[in-house]
């Protein structure tokens, strides 16, 4: 232990702590912009690049960056001496001169650490003028790079290498005209980016932001030849709140349901009604899988693994073509729901598909590139026309003029608003499988569960797994989250190591709870845990809380798909996945990399 | 060396042999990431210069990302993505050279050629390049083309030296 004092306050931490944890430990908190810690995620940032967070040390001639300076024993520290808040205040300054004034029409207005920042110092005039680094806007379907407002935090950088080894984003170019951007400064869209959107979600200004699709909606709502039905996923109701000063983990279904009527849509639905289709699907799928492997079997490939993340999905098609019949061949359930909605539901309603708008809320951005998917469309028409996110959906209750917290709780609509308590827990990690146990469970031992929650499926951790006793059958479970642990995972399978029988993958920290289109939790980890508490609550108060049991997708099952796995279902719900690797990835043999390890 | 080049789309096309040198190099470094400065050099001195897909060979060998390696490229300046004409001419921009009239020649060879500094002649003939001192200070301004020194030139020389190039009447400079 050492012992320093700041700010006049005497403080004892561990060896190795930095003198901005310590202060924060005695109630200092020292202003910070390019550092991010989430700390049961072991998620973080700290480049020391930005300096606002100096501090004055005694017996130091020069200020020390608190984020990156361990505190030592008798240190004396001042964080807010006259010569640091000049500093400080030059430093944001100089940062602001490279930036462009735009905050009225920035994306992240309100939301921006740097405008946060600049309130925090005071900041009325400006003293420094001169070039601005110019770089051309990057539109791809899920992310906007407008790198003018770049202040190379690198936060981007960690998510997308360290967190997600998705390896698309790195700083280029040297000095003045050094940017953080994908490699040959392509457009993300031909890069091998999953648009998992962790970028965005960290990022501190409005550098990296969501495609903003609201305007297409209100287009849509204000259309009176179009029926206009929305779906909204799991994990939105228990982030919405936020957006409206809500304490984080407040689940606000009924005021969100409620909200969207107002708003105009013409139905109001729930994708957790095709998350319960989808583990109608690929519980039956798992149980195929299992059965024809404990045959004897060998064309068989197990393990079997979830495929609701379309982030995920685009990360093994980039990085492991050899293994793309190893995810679950089921649509995710925002797709599932597109084709029951432009199919099933058209036809029930006698209504074009081509007048049928389905909008989705999604915790996602990739959700939007998802959407757009070739295979997911018919003649051009899309199964889902339209991706918000839950930051998007405040936006539009807020311009509708909303008054949210007032909101009766109202229902979804039916049919496809029934939904149980299996598919709410999609929405964070472990969810998935855990409602796909408890459907499979059932199916494969003919007997009702004993307990229908899983606790040794859920947690925090990166990587998990766990054994669940299926009658006699011992049932290797693997779970990961974020994409760096889903990585460890994949390359096991390739190496044949594998020794889970089904695998949940899902890409961002905390699964959708997480997701790059939720409200911002500006590095406050805790958030997730809440949201994840507020998932796990809507499932203990839903009445049904098994797939196999919703009432609606037995309906539907017997109108219109016949049984899960059916042709007409293998032709609505499941589909395929492509190889998009490039050209060097492809001709890796194995034998080359053996001789490399 | 063995790289077909689409001048339009700035693709490259590497061949089996140019595959098998990168690799190669790569190996002789152990794959380490931590030489992949080394490796560039190496690779750079073999063809001239990186193209983004021998890039995206070295990332795939060393297990790093592509946009590490262009990272790197594009910080050090010494790297280069544009290849270097058939006769790179470089210009000593030292002390020297440069009190006894450098940036006069410099700027002639650039109207003679229409380039810029790092740039390359469309017809792939002529590249430009300043350098700092090769320590011929006497023969003052020093130009070379590939290897050969050229001493004491004068703006009124420029056109004749590219003219002999051009005319294909001098072989090509540098080593194969």
């Amino acid at each position: 232990m050492v012992t320093l004092t700041i700010d006049n306050k005497t403080v004892e931490v561990p060896k190795g702590t930095t003198v901005l944890e310590a202060a924060a430990k005695v109630g200092v908190e020292i202003p910070t912009l390019c550092h991010m810690k989430l700390d049961n995620l072991e998620i973080e940032n700290k480049p020391g690049g930005c300096r606002v967070c100096l501090v004055e040390i005694q017996g130091r001639k020069n200020l020390a960056p608190s984020c990156v300076t361990e505190a030592t024993d008798g240190m004396i520290v001042k964080s807010s001496s006259i010569r640091v808040m000049n500093t400080r205040r030059t430093i944001v300054e100089l940062i602001l001169s490279d930036h462009p004034a735009e905050c009225l029409t920035c994306a992240k207005s309100g939301n921006c650490d740097l405008q946060s920042l600049a309130i925090k110092m005071g900041i009325r005039e400006l003293h420094f003028s001169g070039e601005k680094s110019v770089h051309r806007e990057d539109k791809s379907p899920a992310i906007i790079r407008d790198m003018d407002k770049c202040i190379m935090c690198r936060r981007c950088e960690t998510m997308c290498n360290e967190v997600q080894t998705v390896g698309v984003l790195s700083a280029v170019n040297r000095g003045f005209n050094s940017v953080v951007s994908p490699a040959f400064e392509q457009d993300l869209q031909d890069s091998a980016c999953t648009y998992c959107g962790q970028c965005v979600a960290v990022c501190p200004v409005g550098a990296l932001t969501e495609r903003d699709q609201t305007g297409a909606v209100i287009r849509a709502l204000s259309n009176p030849d179009k029926t206009v039905v929305v779906q909204t996923a799991p994990a939105v109701r228990a982030a919405l709140g936020e957006e409206f000063g809500q304490e984080a983990g407040t689940l606000v279904t009924g005021k969100m349901a409620a909200a969207l009527r107002r708003l105009g849509f013409d139905y109001v639905f729930d994708t957790d009604f095709a998350a319960d289709l989808t583990i109608m699907e690929e519980g039956t799928e798992l149980l195929d899988r299992l059965t024809r492997h404990l045959n004897g079997d060998s064309t068989v490939k197990l393990p079997i693994l979830t495929s609701c993340c379309p982030a995920w999905v685009k990360f093994i098609e980039h990085n492991f073509p050899s293994l793309l019949d190893v995810p679950s061949s089921a649509k995710s359930p925002q797709q599932m729901f597109g084709a029951v909605a432009k199919n099933y539901f058209a036809e029930k309603l006698n209504v074009d598909r081509k007048k049928l708008v389905v909008v989705s809320i999604m915790p996602c951005v990739a959700k939007k590139y998802e959407r757009g998917r070739d295979e997911f469309a018919v003649d051009g028409n899309s199964d889902v026309d339209f991706v918000l996110t839950t930051r998007e959906l405040s936006h539009l209750i807020k311009l509708a003029n909303i008054d949210f917290h007032t909101l009766p709780d109202e229902e979804f609509d039916q049919p496809m608003g029934m939904s149980t308590g299996a598919s709410v827990i999609f929405g964070t990690t472990g969810g998935v499988i855990e409602a796909a146990v408890r459907t499979a469970y059932e199916l494969y031992t003919k007997k009702p569960l004993p307990k229908v929650e899983f606790e040794e499926l859920r947690g925090m951790e990166g990587l998990r797994h766990a054994t669940i006793d299926f009658g006699g059958l011992p049932l290797h479970i693997g779970i990961a989250h974020g994409l760096g642990n889903a990585r460890k995972l994949l390359e096991e399978i390739a190496a044949g190591r594998s020794q889970f029988h089904a695998i949940e993958i899902m890409s961002c920290p905390g699964g959708c709870i997480g997701g790059g289109g939720q409200p911002f939790h500006h590095g406050k980890s805790d958030i997730l845990k809440k949201r994840q508490q507020a998932i796990y609550q809507e499932d203990r108060n839903k009445p049904i809380r098994k797939s196999h049991e919703n009432p609606f997708i037995y309906q539907l099952y017997e109108e219109y798909l016949g049984e899960p796995m059916s042709e007409k279902a293998h032709h609505l719900l499941h589909t395929k996945y492509f190889d998009r690797s490039t050209v060097f990835e492809q001709d890796g043999n194995a034998s080359e990399t053996d001789d490399k390890k | 060396m063995e790289i077909t080049r689409d001048l339009k789309n700035h693709k490259v096309q590497l061949s089996e042999n140019a595959i098998a040198l990168v690799k190669k190099i790569c190996r002789r470094f152990n794959y380490q990431e931590g030489e992949l400065i080394n490796i560039l050099h190496a690779v750079q001195s073999q063809f001239g210069y990186l193209p983004a897909e021998i890039q995206e060979l070295i990332a795939k060998e060393l297990d790093i990302s592509v946009a590490k390696v262009y990272g790197v490229v594009t910080f050090y300046s010494f790297f280069t993505m544009k290849p270097k004409g058939k006769y790179p001419i470089s210009l000593c921009m030292g002390t020297a050279c440069y009190v006894r009239g450098a940036e006069n020649i410099l700027n002639e060879i650039k109207r003679q050629l229409n380039i810029d500094e790092g740039e390359t002649t469309p017809d792939g003939l002529f590249s430009l390049s300043s350098l700092r001192c090769v320590g011929a200070c006497g023969l003052a301004p020093v130009l070379l083309v590939g290897e050969k020194v050229y001493g004491r030139v004068a703006q009124a020389d420029v056109r004749k030296i590219i003219s002999e190039y051009k005319a294909g009447c001098l072989t090509h400079p540098t080593k194969e």
